[in-house]
């Protein structure tokens, strides 16, 4: 059996893994906080492109695209009414914060939208080399995941705004003396998590059926992501997301796909077990 | 005189008197609850709003009709009462149970999909009430003892085995079938049965894989598929699962001669796929094409009850403005089951109409229905078998096609064999 399309197909998923999870990973990073309402946003990403591009006629990938403005947008609404004033208390209060925001958003989706699948249905048709072969869809979203990283390393590192991001990350305390407004800049790291987010589902939706409910299982794997990429590090989580996916890919080439998921989770536990701060990230 | 004017009044208020008192007894009116659940969200959404179209356009005929009126004068009506099962599990069995104690439904129907009626069918039997099941094709259900579950549907194990047979029709050296299933109850009947009965006609099963419900990339199973290099591929599961499935097989550029999948394919709106749609089989438990009518049934020499095939399918477009696909025949069929039952019991009795069930025997517009009667598997469904279509056409204008039997094919099947 060639063992190639399957890691073919699972290093392009992993991109858009990587994606999903780098948002997780940075509002994680730069405030501590575990947004357990990053499922819900991956879907509303979903959505967004499907409502854009079947209502609106919007190409799906001009929807990604407004899918991360409104995300971003969403994202800074989000802290300000449910982060902000909890963002100094014990780890749980922000813990329940984002879970209630992720059972508002379900709420409301499953009313609006109820749970019955959707399917954008845009194809680019498919590339073939040899015994491989590539949706073009898939493609383009790994394409994309890659532009995005370098974007978000861009701004991170040569942008004065990034600047004062890395900065919030490293001592809240320290930058808000140098005159950095951490309030602000809070907000704004929360909104490009979400914004992250809201690319991933964009961009999942181009290739594959998606509920309300289709952001839960993105959002494991973005546990599972963060902790091999390591913490707070865009580029470890685009890497961890690319190992997950291909990891995904090559494990059916042995055994049942039934095992992906078990499999999985073990290396989670592995990893926090031997090496908690992942395999890319810094010790703090 | 005067006696014999007693006597006139006498008699003229008995008269009265009884007049009234029979106009009374023919006018008792009694309305007849069932029961159901609906998956209005959730994966099963897709067939099962169609099952509860259907079986609400025979209400709506039923009561337009007048209802059943029984032999001492009662006339039935009927209502409906039901809830959202979330197409979960979970919810099913509180809600039947709901249904029964709270709401005092007379009969029930089941949820769509084996998985959920099996949990439904168990407080069905607990509180004695009669279920028609709809949508619900796992052999197993009928396989617990139960003596009140009648099954509309050909069971699961009947399911694929005709596309096995239709396979052989095409006079192909197709040898290698790769079957890869949704691993719910009802899908892993159909797929062990298929794999049995493929396997006792010399086919090689080069693949044998079930996926989790609710998959969305099916790439590892068709880099399988492609590495396997089979003929044939069979199996799939539901609606959302099975044109997920069959658009990746077609994105991926699958070279299989023959595709055979569960569920979808017989969906009008599996249309949407396109080009991916073209070829693809899939089994029916009922067509508008086939006509099922008197004629039919004296051809097969049975009884008909019910409206012809073509006389159902004109009443179901006009009322929803869409084809009725297998599932709303299969929703109309139970109320149409139930109406019968209760005309040759002659009353709401659960005992009796379950007599009456067990004694049906019958051709109606969805083709024959019969009982099995045996402890083993009573209620299980031994009358009625399946067709088979096939999307046809161009990948702008599909047309869907009976292929299989040969008796009730519209067209030949496409086939990429030589």
């Amino acid at each position: 059996m060639d063992l190639m399309p399957f890691i073919i197909d699972g290093l392009l998923i992993g991109f858009v893994y990587g994606i999903a999870a780098m948002g997780l990973t940075l509002i994680w990073g730069v405030m501590n906080v575990i947004n357990l309402s990053h499922g819900p946003i991956i879907a509303l990403g979903m959505f967004g492109v499907y409502f854009a591009f079947v209502n609106l006629g919007v190409h799906p990938y001009i929807g990604v695209l407004l899918m991360g403005v409104l995300g971003l947008i969403l994202g800074m609404v989000i802290y300000v009414i449910a982060i902000h004033r909890v963002i100094n208390a014990p780890h749980l209060s922000t813990l329940l914060a984002t879970f209630a925001v992720n059972m508002i958003i379900i709420g409301l989706g499953t009313t609006a939208f109820s749970t019955s699948p959707r399917n954008v249905d845009f194809s680019l048709g498919s590339l073939e080399v040899g015994s491989i072969n590539v949706q073009g869809t898939r493609l383009v979203a790994a394409l994309v995941a890659i532009l995005v990283t370098g974007g978000l390393y861009y701004f991170l590192y040569r942008t004065t705004l990034g600047k004062y991001v890395r900065a919030v990350t490293n001592n809240r305390e320290a930058a808000e003396l140098m005159g950095i407004p951490s309030a602000q800049i809070l907000a704004l790291s929360f909104g490009l998590g979400t914004m992250l987010a809201g690319i991933a589902g964009g961009l999942i939706a181009t290739f594959f059926p998606f509920t309300i409910l289709s952001g839960g299982t993105y959002e494991l794997k973005s546990f599972v992501i963060g902790v091999l990429g390591g913490v707070g590090n865009p580029l470890g989580a685009l890497i961890g997301g690319i190992i997950l996916g291909t990891f995904e890919g090559v494990v059916p080439y042995y055994i049942s796909t039934s095992w992906v998921p078990v499999l999985e989770f073990a290396l989670f536990v592995i990893i926090l077990l031997i090496r908690p701060r992942g395999l890319f990230g810094v010790k703090k | 005189m005067k006696p014999l004017l007693k006597l006139l009044t006498l008699v003229v208020c008995a008269a009265f008197l009884f007049g009234a008192f029979g106009t009374a007894v023919a006018q008792k009116e009694r309305t007849v609850v069932i029961g159901f659940t609906a998956s209005q969200t959730g994966k099963y959404n897709v067939e099962s709003t169609r099952q509860i179209n259907g079986l609400n356009l025979w209400l709506e005929q039923v009561n337009e009709a007048g209802g059943i009126t029984l032999s001492d004068g009662t006339v039935l009506k009927f209502d409906t009462v039901f809830y959202d099962d979330e197409s979960s599990t979970d919810r099913v069995q509180e809600l039947y149970t709901r249904l029964v104690t709270e709401d005092e439904a007379d009969f029930l129907i089941s949820p769509y999909s084996s998985g959920l009626t099996d949990a439904s069918a168990i407080i069905a039997e607990q509180y004695g009430k009669v279920m028609i099941t709809a949508g619900a094709a796992s052999d197993s259900t009928y396989q617990k003892g139960f003596t009140l579950v009648y099954q509309t549907y050909t069971p699961a194990s009947r399911y694929l085995t005709g596309a096995i047979d239709l396979l052989a029709s095409l006079h192909d050296s197709a040898t290698k079938i790769a079957i890869v299933h949704e691993n719910d109850k009802f899908s892993t009947d159909v797929a062990n049965a298929l794999n049995e009965y493929a396997e006792s006609l010399g086919y090689e099963i080069v693949l044998f894989e079930g996926y989790d419900s609710g998959t969305a990339d099916f790439a590892p199973f068709i880099n399988k598929i492609q590495d396997a290099a089979p003929d044939a591929i069979m199996g799939g599961g539901h609606f959302q699962d099975g044109s997920t499935f069959a658009r990746q097989l077609f994105e991926k550029g699958v070279d299989a001669k023959f595709v055979a999948l569960l569920v979808a394919p017989p969906e009008p709106s599996f249309a949407e796929l396109g080009e991916a749609a073209l070829g693809i089989v899939g089994p029916s438990q009922w067509e508008p094409l086939a006509l099922l009518d008197e004629a039919a049934a004296e051809a097969a020499g049975l009884p008909f009850y019910g409206p012809s095939s073509q006389e159902f399918t004109e009443a179901y477009q006009a009322a929803y403005d869409e084809e009725p696909s297998y599932h709303a025949a299969g929703g109309y069929l139970a109320g149409l089951l139930l109406q019968k039952a209760i005309e040759d019991a002659d009353s709401i009795d659960t005992e009796k109409i379950a007599e009456a069930l067990d004694n049906i025997d019958m051709m109606t517009f969805f083709g024959q229905i019969k009982f099995d009667t045996s402890e083993d598997s009573h209620g299980l469904q031994i009358g009625h078998t399946m067709m088979y279509v096939q999307w046809q056409g161009s990948a702008d204008d599909l047309e869907k096609a009976i292929v299989f039997p040969p008796e009730a094919a519209t067209a030949e099947t496409l086939y990429q064999g030589e």
